[in-house]
């Protein structure tokens, strides 16, 4: 992100609005969240994000984004 | 048996239960929900034998960025994940919570629900079916967990489901085996594993319903609401192992009259 003019965008994760720094990518997100991309998995507006692919997949203003994982269940 | 990791509950003589090209050793399938705590859980699990253990897909809670996940804890290379689709009421809805599992990278397989009705979790067969076709199609082994009505296990079975799970009882029940005739008729008609999915109530339940004949057993609460679940959870290895002995040795025939065990011969005058 070196360079740009940093600006902040709004974005819903896992139901929740938050404001993040823009520009960022997926991979971006999962830091600034102190997630291990290899624990979550990754939906954008529906659509699985595969792992190889969260660093080159930017976000955009209204973006909704769920992030799941393994829990206990029967 | 602490090395479970080698070990096979397979009965001498008998085949290892197989689903979709996969044999496991062990015919007690566990849940991972609803433990005291994570060390209760894999105390349990390795008591019962289980090689599969079923995990649900939720959100991360972001507030809790840090807290350990249920695979720090349980070691995919140890057990089979099998991930369900609990808590969806609509087919959309199960698709999507099983392509999410199947993109956590472990396996193809999924234990496939489409609950009907929030107060006996019932499943609703429309759903249930519709959901099978669209994810055989995608590729997955599908698991799903349906009622014991054996024309849904019929339909379930040509959609390509790689196994029928039939109820036991409610989920979360504990009313053990509700209707046996049921259950024996779709595995006598059925070519895919039958396992029957929750109900159990406890270890009897579960000898029962091994003696019905069918592939499997998968419990969650019998075990985990237990007062002691590793104890629970060893009886369970235990009945579902005795339970599959008896149906493979075959019982006697049920009479209305009493006949004797000892010779009616040689009696004093």
């Amino acid at each position: 992100m070196g360079g740009r003019l940093m600006s902040e965008m709004m974005i819903t994760v896992n139901g929740e609005s938050r404001m993040i720094p823009h520009p960022a990518t997926l991979t971006d997100l999962l830091q600034h969240l102190d997630l291990d991309p290899r624990a979550v998995v990754v939906e954008l507006n529906r659509e699985i994000i595969r792992r190889p692919r969260l660093a080159e997949t930017w976000l955009t203003n209204g973006d909704t984004v769920e992030l799941v994982h393994f829990v206990g269940g029967g | 048996m602490t090395t479970s990791q080698h070990s096979t509950d397979v009965i001498a003589g008998d085949s290892p239960l197989t689903v979709g090209g996969r044999s496991f050793r062990s015919r007690l399938l566990v849940g991972t929900g609803k433990y005291r705590s994570n060390a209760d859980m894999v105390r349990a699990i390795e008591a019962s034998g289980a090689e599969v253990v079923t995990v649900a897909v939720r959100r991360v809670d972001l507030n809790r960025a840090k807290e350990e996940s249920l695979l720090h804890h349980l070691d995919p290379a140890r057990w089979f994940l099998l991930a369900n689709t609990a808590g969806c009421y609509s087919a959309e809805d199960a698709i999507r919570y099983a392509r999410l599992a199947r993109e956590a990278g472990f396996n193809e397989f999924v234990k496939l629900e489409v609950i009907g009705d929030q107060e006996t979790l019932l499943p609703d067969v429309d759903g249930l079916l519709e959901a099978t076709r669209v994810l055989v199609k995608e590729g997955f082994t599908v698991l799903p967990y349906t009622n014991e009505d054996l024309i849904t296990a019929l339909k379930l079975e040509d959609a390509g489901a790689a196994a029928v799970m039939p109820l036991a009882s409610p989920i979360g029940s504990g009313l053990g085996l509700l209707n046996p005739y049921s259950i024996r008729t779709i595995k006598r008609r059925l070519s895919v594993p039958v396992i029957v999915d929750a109900g159990v109530g406890t270890a009897s339940d579960a000898c029962v319903t091994m003696e019905q004949g069918v592939d499997g057993i998968l419990m969650n609460t019998a075990i985990a609401e237990a007062e002691h679940p590793v104890l629970m959870a060893q009886a369970m290895r235990q009945a579902v192992a005795a339970g599959r002995e008896a149906f493979l040795a075959g019982r006697m025939p049920r009479r209305e009259v009493a006949v004797p065990s000892s010779p009616a011969r040689g009696m004093l005058e």
